[in-house]
């Protein structure tokens, strides 16, 4: 069974709301998901709908003669040529995320969460706070119990990871709210490495562990 | 926010909607082949004016709006080329252009999307009987969903698509549980997949 993700971001991402981190969740995740891509191109449909039976504004009369001498001119004559997807030669990385690593996994800023547990930030911020990261958890390792103060979306790009919910595997997408209490463990297959975009810190719920929750900064 | 309501259910025959865009797919195939502007004229008649409301919707002053709308019909001039009729009929294309644009010139940082040339990308696997229905017939079958939709789904998908809302701002603008907004996007969005089935 795969975990594919909920309609309701994929809406987000098709009508152009979503912020720009659940935008890269969103469009790495299309890329590894044929489902998700059929459904996707319905809610672009929709938005081609939508155009269609909008009240139309007049245009400027002279728009068109302006338009004509601007494409006379050669502006935007680059556009003519396909832009070449930036890729790293690691394909477990798609493209829309490759742009946020050209230099390598490696050479990201990795900061151990607890043993078995890294995390490296991306440069890509919403307006709304939400922040992307890769998370990687060595094989059999688990994330310390815990809940969430805002919602947390993680796509699985590489071996696979499990909770009481369910195994998660590439391509796959764990959503959880400050309604869900988790453990993840990864599978014993290999690390697990995952995109992670959230709006708000975890919250520990472990026995002792919920004492850290003060230096908690995501 | 203009007080204006796009109209997305009286007055359109929504039947017409797979042989216009069959037409409007002819007239961006002479603008690829011939850089015929007489056709790409007829285009933008049609689209100039609607992705200038689509702009204007999402909060674009008139100059911006009228500004962007050229950006996006250069687009349309320049990438004729790469438009599929498979892929999608040429309102959703231009809908896609105008949608990119106005996060390019909002965010000024490139929108993420997949690219089927990546050798991470994971490819469709032969399409499913249902699923062969060409992009065209899927827009018809769309506007019919929608025009028989429950005034309150309607309104969810017009906040989405014309305000700039993601799920969660819909739910804190009207005021109602989150809950409530997912479970009516995701009643609106099961009734224009029933209508695929039914029909693709």
């Amino acid at each position: 069974m795969t975990h594919a993700i909920a309609d309701e971001f994929l809406l987000d991402h098709a009508t152009g709301a979503a912020s720009a981190p659940v935008s890269l969740l969103v469009a790495t995740h299309l890329a590894l998901n044929p489902a998700a891509r059929w459904s996707y191109r319905q809610m672009e449909s929709l938005g081609g709908v939508m155009l269609d039976t909008i009240e139309p504004t007049k245009a400027d009369p002279d728009a068109l003669a302006k338009l004509f001498a601007r494409i006379d001119r050669g502006d935007g004559a680059d556009l003519e040529h396909a832009s070449m997807p930036v890729t790293t030669r690691d394909v477990r990385i798609p493209a829309p995320l490759a742009v946020y690593m050209r230099d390598g996994l490696d050479l990201l800023e990795w900061k151990q969460l607890t043993r078995g547990v890294e995390e490296a930030p991306l440069d890509i911020h919403g307006k709304q706070g939400d922040r992307a990261m890769l998370l990687r958890i060595a094989a059999g390792r688990a994330i310390p119990k815990h809940s969430h103060r805002g919602v947390e979306l993680t796509l699985v790009l590489d071996g696979a990871f499990g909770d009481a919910r369910g195994v998660y595997a590439r391509g796959d997408v764990c959503a959880a709210d400050e309604t869900i209490e988790h453990q993840p463990t990864a599978e014993l297959i290999g690390d697990c490495l995952c995109l992670v975009v959230s709006s708000g810190p975890v919250r520990l719920t472990g026995p002792f562990m919920r004492l850290l929750n003060p230096f908690l900064t995501r | 926010m203009p007080d204006t309501q796009p109209n997305i259910r009286g007055g359109l025959s929504v039947a017409s909607a797979p042989s216009q865009s069959f037409e409007h797919g002819g007239l961006l195939l002479r603008v690829a082949r011939q850089q015929d502007r007489a056709a790409f004229t007829e285009l933008f008649g049609y689209y100039g004016p609607r992705v200038k409301s689509y702009l204007a919707r999402l909060g674009a002053d008139a100059a911006s709006a009228e500004d962007l709308m050229q950006d996006v019909m250069l687009v349309v001039w320049r990438r004729a080329s790469t438009y599929d009729p498979q892929q999608a009929a040429v309102s959703t294309w231009i809908f896609t252009i105008a949608r990119n644009k106005r996060i390019d010139a909002l965010r000024r940082d490139r929108r993420p999307n997949f690219d089927p040339s990546d050798p991470g990308f994971v490819p469709n696997a032969p399409p499913e009987p249902d699923q062969e229905a060409s992009a065209a017939q899927w827009e018809g079958h769309i506007a019919t969903a929608i025009a028989a939709m429950p005034a309150e789904q309607a309104e969810m998908i017009r906040l989405a698509y014309f305000n700039d809302l993601s799920h969660s701002d819909i739910a804190a603008r009207l005021g109602v549980p989150l809950g409530t907004v997912k479970s009516r996007l995701r009643l609106a969005l099961s009734r224009l997949r029933l209508r695929f089935a039914d029909k693709g």
